[in-house]
């Protein structure tokens, strides 16, 4: 195991990079943080229409939300590979059509936590926000927007872990990720599958695996500011309105 | 994307491809989801009874959580054969498919899932439940049995439809090690005939078809249990 690390280490870290495209586990982690930024902005204006007071406005994000947990991120990918030339009239790579079908399949799962989070917000923020006389729009971008995105870090961070999953797909339609690149160490030995794939999967765990760990730290300290407002909120010392005596 | 390539579709050939295809998609994913809510069942007793199974089957579902489903495919597909006896290893090319493999590696990591949404549905009963049951005379088991796990399950009943749902879509996975399923029949009939667009559009509407049906019989079991709590 250790002699094919030695040997095949480099192509499995950022493939034929010096002398040919980037791949390997560096291309892995390009493609995903790519398609964790890119998905973001879906997936808020998502949550935000699906949230919307404006029923032609929530129906179309969910018919978009439902189709899209209901397919297969591998079909979505070929459509991708398909749809994509037709549409913007070039060649695209295997490794930008692969982060487009990913900006669409967790466009959907990431606006749906996004969601989860802007319902999670106490009513009594947007009424007192309303009250206040300021419109929609600046009730959603100055006071339910910053609350909803700090509580949803840990599961936006959950979602980048999902995402870095995802991108071994991106193998099929032949992008030169770690995936491929421990395919091809296979082909070249073909005596030692167990040993590689053990890499490949030893890998993905330790990438995935700090990732998760670093998204349970964040989901600590969001916790643990969001009791820090409601004990200071019940604690009746700091409170405005003192109970008659 | 010409309406004339639609014309695959009404070779009766191509039908039947496809519907050999949805097949075995159907078959993968009924016997993996049959051995992975059983294996998910048997899990959560392990990970209840003692420290060392517990820590066993802790590092059973963080493999499963961290590893993508591809690639423990790959695993079992092309690894553990080679790691067996040269006879076994004879005998396994002989008489055990790709299909087979396909199986084991989802239903695992499914059942890694399913053991995690059955153990917050536990954990989402009170306690107050059991130490009832028991202060009445009944046994542990039969506390478990009688209280604690119907109500466990009924919180865990969305988590464990999605699982299903996440599961029937993963079939299309073992696409990568050649099993004949929706989106391999899909594939090759798109590189023979160059009908794309038919080719893909037909397990876009299986696929939803399915997901749909378990999306509404999920969207049900929830609403019944709210009610009956």
């Amino acid at each position: 195991m250790l002699d094919i690390l030695s040997e095949y280490g480099f192509l499995l870290l950022v493939g034929q990079f010096p002398n040919g495209p980037l791949g390997g586990v560096a291309l892995t982690l390009v493609m995903s943080v790519a398609a964790l930024l890119l998905a973001f902005p879906v997936a808020l204006a998502v949550a935000i229409a699906r949230t919307s007071p404006i029923p032609a406005i929530h129906r179309a994000a969910s018919v978009y939300v439902t189709a899209v947990r209901g397919l297969p991120l591998l079909l979505i990918i070929f459509w991708a590979y398909f749809v994509l030339p037709l549409v913007t009239g070039m060649t695209t790579s295997a490794s930008v059509t692969v982060v487009c079908a990913l900006v669409i399949y967790e466009g959907a799962y990431l606006g749906e936590s996004i969601r989860a989070a802007l319902e999670a917000l106490p009513r009594g923020q947007t009424e007192a926000a309303r009250s206040l006389g300021m419109t929609y729009r600046s009730t959603m971008t100055k006071v339910i927007i910053p609350q909803a995105l700090f509580n949803c870090l840990p599961s936006m961070m959950n979602q980048f872990v999902l995402i870095v999953k995802n991108t071994s797909l991106a193998y099929i339609i032949g992008s030169q990720e770690v995936t491929f690149s421990a395919n091809s160490i296979n082909a070249q030995l073909l005596t030692k599958p167990f040993e590689v794939y053990f890499i490949l999967a030893g890998i993905y765990f330790v990438v995935c695996f700090s990732l998760s760990r670093l998204a349970k730290a964040i989901e600590h300290r969001v916790v643990r500011k969001r009791l820090g407002q409601q004990t200071r909120q019940s604690d009746p010392n700091s409170s405005l309105v003192r109970a008659p005596s | 994307m010409s309406l004339q390539s639609f014309e695959v579709l009404a070779d009766p050939e191509v039908q039947r491809l496809f519907l050999r295809g949805f097949g075995t998609t159907l078959r993968l994913f009924v016997t993996s989801a049959a051995c992975a809510y059983l294996l998910g069942a048997l899990l959560v007793v392990l990970r209840m009874s003692g420290r060392i199974p517990s820590a066993l089957v802790s590092a059973f579902v963080e493999y499963h959580r961290n590893v993508p489903s591809i690639v423990q495919i790959f695993v079992w597909y092309f690894g553990v054969p080679q790691m067996l006896p040269a006879p076994w290893h004879a005998w396994m090319n002989a008489h055990v498919g790709a299909l087979f493999f396909a199986v084991i590696a989802l239903s695992l990591n499914a059942a890694a899932y399913i053991s995690e949404d059955l153990r917050s549905g536990i954990r989402a009963v009170s306690t107050g439940q059991l130490e009832a049951a028991r202060a009445l005379g009944l046994s542990y088991v039969k506390a478990m049995q009688l209280v604690v796990v119907p109500q466990a399950i009924r919180a865990a009943a969305p988590a464990l439809i999605s699982q299903a749902l996440g599961l029937l879509k993963a079939t299309s996975l073992a696409l990568a090690i050649g099993v004949n399923e929706l989106m391999y029949v899909a594939r090759q009939l798109d590189g023979e005939t160059y009908a794309t667009f038919p080719s893909y559009l037909t397990p876009t509407l299986i696929y939803l078809a399915c997901t749909l049906t378990l999306m509404f019989v999920g969207s049900r079991l929830e609403r019944a249990a709210s009610r009956s709590r």
